[in-house]
């Protein structure tokens, strides 16, 4: 593969005649800087005002550049934005904008910028994710068609380099939501002449580190570096080609022939030797993955039977024998990574665990206490699972740990995805496994779920108390206060238990070691801006 | 002849109607929708984006808008893809899986029906135990056993071919050679049974005592009749493998038609769930009518004129 990339290159000298090369600056690396990089499937949506997956957000962050970055150490930096002041009250944020062009050689300005944000919030957009923007002032409003003029959205642009954010209610991690597609800019122009810009390669104009040059629909998507990027100075790599291979087994055999620098999907059955290889890297990932009882119906009514199961499962059973991929136990329902008020402080520390991994005297005790002494006259009941292998086999495990724990039956059934969603919002089932991935770095993406009638409690649970908290936390820009209400909330969730934490899930990638400075985010997306491939 | 083609078309458009009605109706059937996900779409979002694919219209009434659209030959937008239409998934696709359909295909006769002529004439020798040993193979593998075993050997043990991928014929070969080692299995035991039935008549011991080359007479008179089996089976086969095979393009990474059939369902991408079932309920009835036609040439005992 090198040797052929020697060749091609030296070849294309040859034809050329050295014209046009300018000598290479030191740091440069001589090896060619092409990367390979399976992203898995095709894009839904490439419009960052409507993208929602995190294979879309992992292209379109190459792409484009927000007002604000992550850095490869994971620190949130200024990118698109020089600097910016908020005002005292935590409502009013203004942004002052570097110098940039797109792609195409035009200025980025702040009008770019308020163009995308009302039309990602404007109804006609249909964008799934525009409740991402509910934080601007009548952002909600402006969306479902409660207003319909544009300039009651909080966002204006002042001038050229000034762009004015007013927000519904202090946020703290404002800029952290900043990352995100929905608040990417977009080019105004192009999106005024031509609305289907997004849906090929020809005409797409983008701010960010990389362009995209083809797009071959369900194949692949190849970039090159934007010279026109405020920052092409820092970019090393030439070229990134993503391609869209869904199976894990073909991603794993390019990846081990060289076809692959990295993978995302790496096969459970092959965990162990991939680990003992050392092609597996594990990182953080903002995730937990739970078992949620319907509550609204006897058994699971019983705080005390939730208790009992969740007691009786042993968490570190299941993430060292079953899913072998350095994931957690989960002993609370926020996971690691997320800063607390106190600098340099982790939430997931400050609130500590609220039980063992596994604790099957208490949970016997528990489920006596229910009045289900040894289980006996527990009703038979189903855990219901969508259909995959992965979680077939944990499902099976905590079968197992239930049955020999506390002596009850459990019946598995596992669902097509979307059947499964389907009921799991009708509350038709038991106990049903699931999963949540943070949208941001604050503990609210996980606590706000939980709230009476949520769009994503699908457990039936409500709390008076746990609503006050969040609200308390929403309405807030005190950290300390918000931190506090959180943890509060977070207590009463885990006392109370509608939902039962199991582990915290990990980035599982495969990655050749010859890469470097990538910046894999906890919120699953990965940022090549400063990657670059050493020589091998 | 004429008169005959004329119904079969009329009945083709009729099996075509009926398939797209129940495809329909079933699809809409299953729970879930294209807006249906882990992270729930707002009601707010939900109901805006329900009212711009009339999903809130009565049954009825949206099939009868799709209806009408397909008549005009458009197969309406992807819920899934929002850069592709249903026409661009099947224009940008069919032509992929044609491809490596065309090859298998071509593999599967050139290899089966010898296979199949040797086995009968060689009955109880070693080539027909040989011959039915590896077809019997080629039948009971599945294909992503296969798939995975050329993959490793070729590809990545002794890099003779890309692992997998798309783009020029290097590509194509372990995908098509996969492909075709079920039809090849199936033709050649096809071939088999009805060459031996085939020389054991009269007109075979006849044309033997004419003194005609045993090789004239295999191919000339025998094969002629033993072949109509095998392009019985020929019209569903194209169909099903010109369409796409789902697992091997998924192992391929082929971005071929045949994933869709399978995707589109998970998805509930409605409109390409209809479309490529048509797409293919079309080819079906057409390679099908292409057989019938192709009897009367083979078998003048067959004609479609009217009794008189």
């Amino acid at each position: 593969m090198f040797k052929k990339a020697v060749i091609v290159v030296v070849a294309l000298a040859l034809i050329v005649g050295f014209a046009g090369c300018a000598p290479a600056a030191e740091e440069t690396p001589k090896v060619e800087q092409v990367l390979t990089y399976n992203v898995g499937a095709e894009p839904q949506f490439f419009d960052p005002r409507k993208a929602t997956g995190i294979p879309e957000f992992t292209m379109l962050l190459n792409l484009f550049d927000g007002l604000m970055r992550y850095d490869i150490q994971g620190q949130l930096v200024l990118s698109m934005a020089e600097s910016y002041d908020v005002s005292d009250d935590g409502l009013v944020w203004t942004f002052h904008l570097r110098d940039a062009k797109w792609s195409n050689g035009e200025p980025v300005t702040a009008y770019d910028f308020e163009y995308s944000w009302k039309t990602a919030l404007a109804p006609k957009t249909e964008s799934e994710y525009a409740y991402q923007m509910y934080y601007l002032k009548n952002g909600a409003a402006y969306n479902s068609g409660d207003i319909t003029d544009p300039d009651l959205v909080g966002v204006k642009a002042l001038d050229d380099k000034t762009l004015v954010a007013t927000l519904e209610a202090p946020t703290v991690y404002f800029t952290s939501l900043l990352t995100f597609t929905t608040y990417l800019p977009i080019n105004k122009k192009l999106d005024m002449e031509n609305p289907d810009w997004a849906k090929s390669a020809d005409n797409f104009i983008s701010n960010g580190p990389f362009t995209i040059t083809k797009w071959e629909h369900n194949h692949q998507i190849e970039m090159v570096k934007n010279s026109n990027y405020w920052d092409a100075d820092k970019v090393k790599l030439d070229k990134i080609v993503f391609l869209m291979v869904e199976e894990s087994s073909t991603e794993l055999m390019m990846f081990e022939n060289g076809e692959i620098d990295f993978g995302n999907n790496p096969p459970l059955p092959e965990m162990d030797r991939l680990k003992s290889e050392g092609i597996l890297t594990i990182s953080p990932y903002l995730g937990t993955y739970y078992y949620m009882c319907n509550v609204t119906e006897p058994p699971f009514d019983n705080v005390l039977v939730r208790k009992a199961f969740a007691a009786a499962i042993d968490r570190e059973s299941i993430v060292t024998n079953v899913t072998k991929g350095g994931q957690l136990p989960a002993t609370a329902f926020v996971p690691g990574g997320i800063p607390d008020a106190a600098p340099g402080a982790e939430f997931r520390d400050v609130g500590g665990t609220y039980f063992e991994p596994y604790e099957p005297e208490k949970a016997k005790q528990y489920l006596a206490e229910a009045g289900y002494p040894n289980g006996e006259g527990f009703p038979e009941f189903v855990l219901l699972y969508n259909t995959s292998e992965g979680h077939k086999i944990i499902a099976e495990a905590i079968q197992g740990m239930w049955k020999d724990t506390l002596g009850v039956t459990c019946t598995l059934t596992n669902q097509e995805w979307k059947v499964y969603l389907d009921n799991r919002s009708k509350l038709n089932y038991q106990i049903a496994r699931a999963g949540w991935i943070g949208d941001y770095t604050d503990p609210m993406t996980f606590i706000d779920m939980w709230v009476t009638d949520g769009g994503n409690n699908d457990t039936g649970w409500s709390n008076l108390d746990y609503d006050n908290f969040v609200a308390i936390a929403k309405g807030t820009g005190d950290q300390a206060v918000r931190m506090k209400a959180m943890h509060d909330a977070e207590d009463i969730l885990m006392d109370e238990m509608p939902i039962i934490p199991i582990y915290f899930y990990t980035n599982l990638n495969l990655i050749k070691p010859y890469l470097k400075d990538y910046y894999i985010s906890a919120l699953g997306y990965t940022d090549f801006k400063l990657a670059y491939i050493e020589e091998h | 002849m004429k008169k005959y083609i004329i119904n079969r078309i009329f009945s083709m458009i009729l099996v075509l109607v009926v398939v797209s009605s129940l495809t329909f109706f079933l699809a809409k059937a299953i729970p879930g929708g294209p807006f249906t996900k882990e992270k729930k779409v707002p009601d707010v979002i939900l109901q805006r984006l329900e009212e711009k694919y009339h999903f809130d219209d009565p049954l009825w009434k949206q099939y009868v808008s799709y209806m009408g659209n397909l008549l005009k030959g458009d197969l309406g937008p992807s819920f899934r893809y929002d850069a592709l239409t249903v026409n661009d998934i099947i224009a940008k696709g069919f032509p992929v899986s044609a491809t490596i359909g065309f090859l298998a295909v071509l593999l599967s006769i050139i290899l089966g029906l010898p296979a199949g002529i040797i086995s009968a004439y060689r009955q109880n020798f070693w080539q027909d135990n040989t011959v039915m040993f590896a077809s019997l193979i080629g039948i009971s593998v599945p294909s992503f056993i296969l798939a995975t075993a050329f993959m490793y050997f070729f590809g990545l043990k002794f890099k003779i071919l890309p692992i997998a991928g798309w783009g020029g014929f290097r590509y194509m070969i372990l995908p098509a050679i996969t492909l075709a080692a079920y039809p090849t299995a199936y033709i050649a035991r096809l071939t088999r049974s009805s060459m031996l039935d085939v020389l054991s008549q009269d007109y075979i011991k006849t044309a033997r005592s004419k003194g005609l080359s045993e090789f004239k007479v295999i191919t000339m008179h025998a094969l002629k009749n033993a072949i109509l089996p095998v392009v019985t089976y020929m019209g569903p086969m194209i169909a099903a493998i010109f369409t796409g095979s789902f697992i091997i393009e998924r192992l391929f990474f082929i971005p071929g038609l045949g994933k869709y059939y399978v995707t589109a369902i998970y998805d509930r991408d409605y409109t390409v769930i209809l479309g490529t079932t048509i797409f293919y309920a079309f080819f079906l009835v057409t390679a099908n009518f292409i057989v019938d036609i192709l009897y009367a040439f083979l078998d003048p005992r067959i004609t479609y004129a009217e009794k008189k």
